[in-house]
């Protein structure tokens, strides 16, 4: 062993690309998605499956598996993916297609802005990875994504907390006709939400704790955070709502005007870059309808990031339950 | 119509697509001499495909456009739209008067077709996206057990596309014996001949090691169209490239001769001569 490299502390490492990030989490579940499509198949011949190379990668190989007469595997091969899935949905079906969320925004953007989007094909767009929940650098880490699908008309977009809202939202998409790019968390994936309480509904914010002091506003899985950074203000003797906003496209503008005309210490909280995706739109919103408010943002600044393990980045780019705390702290004063 | 058409000699059903192919190109001077300039070139190029596709290949109800087990013509080159509004207009999926709108401000037939147009199946004109989006019918229509089949119009600058490759790719790896790609060469994209802009060639030779099953004719000739078509039906487990090798303005001596354009603009004056000279080529 190179003596030199022994005498360094001990470190984090990046750990395969696979790795879920379950945090804490006390209630996990295996592979929501690639349960729920099967489950939403069964009921609905229309409904095929798609991947680039990704199958097991995203959970849909348990559909493959149950339905392999309706699956199609296309190669790694996004604008293929992306146009054929449009192809499908124009033949009739209801066509699932997963990759990585870079993958499909980066390579596919034309596909799903024309091909998709444009003349409301009723393609599901299912892509994993986002934001910081893979060690493994800029190429996977889908930072930008949410900005980008938010700009396409007709698109609905979707950033999921948890393994019950991702159940609820496959069969609420599969219901609904026109085209959704939803971000998938995949493996082990935490129980956040109690789907006794918890109802998804497209185009809807949800309350999930009151409180008059401070807004937290969050979206995917930075919600589970932000209700951990609520109960951490609780004991220091502020309140806190935490307004859960999974849909992004079309944005939920009457709750949220609501919460922040009422509570204008507001933090926005999103697995994405501070810029183009919820930060930004609550920002809009506030500008728009005239309402002052102080705005702390919690997301990746304007940078790619780096390669590690996810504690590691968490820390980094200050994406943590802490870090939410803190900067409602700071938009109180 | 095809009952009909099969009982009437072979030689009688070619003289009469050749004579729908300059009603077509009749048509797409029209739409032209309103907008003075455009795709004309294009159009009358692959007015001979056009007539065999809607007047004898295929199957439409132009009562019902949107009849599911139709076979359904991919427009990806959007710009040619002006051959393809021809082709609705003359098969009657649009009203025929309604051609005198082409190109203008709220009409329907956008100098790109969009999909939103009776006949119109996919917002083409961004290239790259046909051939992926009739991938994805064909096995989707297949998969329906539906009888349709897919024509795709592509273009050779359009085979510069990688998109392109990555669905003919899958197109024979799915075995799309329903499927059906006319590459257009006209030899000319935006900014001159592909030989020169970025080399494609050998077409033929490329589609076939993709797997499919590749035919290379001259599209201006019906008789050589309607024969790659029937050897094409008898291919049932590959899908079928058929590389056209068509003239810019077909039909029209003064356009076949200019020097070549993607974009060609005419004089005021040139649309009588160019009317007289489509009607006395011969058939």
């Amino acid at each position: 062993m190179n003596p030199k490299l022994a005498k360094l502390p001990p470190r984090g490492v990046a750990g395969n690309i696979l790795a879920s990030d379950t945090g804490a989490a006390t209630h996990i579940a295996s592979a929501p998605f690639g349960h729920a499509l099967v489950r939403a198949a069964e009921n609905n011949p229309r409904i095929v499956g798609l991947t680039a190379d990704l199958g097991k990668y995203t959970d849909i190989h348990l559909f493959a598996e149950k339905f392999p007469e309706r699956f199609f595997q296309m190669g790694m091969a996004e604008q293929s993916l992306i146009g054929c899935a449009a192809g499908m949905a124009r033949a009739g079906l209801i066509p699932f297609a997963t990759t990585y969320c870079v993958f499909a925004t980066r390579r596919a953007y034309d596909f799903i802005a024309i091909g998709v989007a444009l003349g409301r094909a009723n393609v599901k767009i299912i892509a994993g990875l986002p934001g910081l929940t893979t060690g493994y650098g800029g190429t996977h880490q889908g930072i930008e994504d949410l900005a980008l699908m938010c700009s396409v008309p007709n698109l609905t977009v979707i950033d999921p907390c948890d393994a019950t809202e991702i159940e609820q939202a496959i069969q609420a998409i599969a219901d609904y006709d026109g085209p959704v790019y939803m971000r998938l968390l995949r493996g082990q994936v935490p129980v956040v939400l109690d789907p006794e309480h918890y109802q998804f509904e497209i185009g809807k914010a949800k309350m999930l704790t009151e409180g008059g002091d401070v807004a937290i506003i969050s979206t995917g899985l930075m919600t589970g955070r932000a209700l951990d950074a609520a109960k951490a203000l609780d004991a220091e003797g502020i309140r806190a709502s935490v307004l859960h906003l999974s849909t992004l496209k079309p944005f939920d503008r009457e709750t949220v005007e609501a919460l922040i005309g009422r509570v204008p210490a507001v933090v926005t909280a999103e697995n994405h870059m501070q810029h183009g995706g919820l930060a930004s739109a609550v920002a809009d919103l506030a500008v728009d309808s005239g309402l002052k408010i102080r705005l702390r943002r919690v997301g990746i600044p304007d940078c790619f990031c780096d390669s590690g393990s996810l504690p590691y980045l968490v820390d980094r780019y200050s994406m943590g339950a802490t870090h939410i705390a803190q900067a409602a702290r700071e938009a109180l004063h | 119509m095809n009952a009909q058409s099969e009982a009437i000699s072979s030689a009688t059903q070619e003289i009469r697509l050749k004579e729908t192919a300059r009603a077509l190109r009749r048509h797409v001077l029209e739409m032209a001499e309103i907008v003075g300039q455009g795709y004309v070139g294009q159009g009358l190029g692959i007015s001979d495909l056009l007539a065999v596709l809607y007047f004898r290949e295929m199957r439409y109800d132009p009562k019902n456009p949107s009849w599911q087990d139709r076979d359904r013509f991919i427009l990806s080159t959007g710009h040619y739209a002006i051959g393809l509004y021809a082709a609705l207009a003359e098969a009657g999926i649009i009203p025929l008067h309604e051609i005198g709108t082409y190109g203008t401000d709220g009409s329907r037939l956008e100098m790109a077709a969009p999909e939103t147009t009776p006949g119109v199946e996919i917002t083409g004109g961004s290239l790259g996206h046909g051939l992926p989006q009739s991938v994805g019918m064909a096995i989707g229509l297949r998969y329906q057990g539906r009888p349709s089949r897919i024509f795709n119009l592509l273009s050779d600058g359009e085979c510069q596309e990688g998109a392109t490759w990555e669905a003919a790719m899958a197109g024979a790896h799915y075995k799309l014996g329903n499927l059906y790609a006319f590459i257009d060469c006209n030899n000319q994209q935006a900014d001159g001949p592909p030989a020169a802009i970025m080399n494609i060639e050998p077409l033929d030779k490329k589609w076939e090691a993709f797997g499919w099953h590749t035919q290379r004719i001259d599209g201006n000739d019906v008789a050589a169209i309607l024969g790659a078509l029937a050897a094409a039906r008898k291919v049932e487990d590959r899908p079928h490239a058929i590389v056209l090798d068509t003239l810019m303005g077909k039909g029209v001596a003064t356009f076949e001769q200019r020097e070549k354009n993607h974009f060609i603009r005419v004089g005021a004056e040139e649309w009588s001569v160019a009317r007289q000279q489509l009607e006395e080529r011969a058939l």
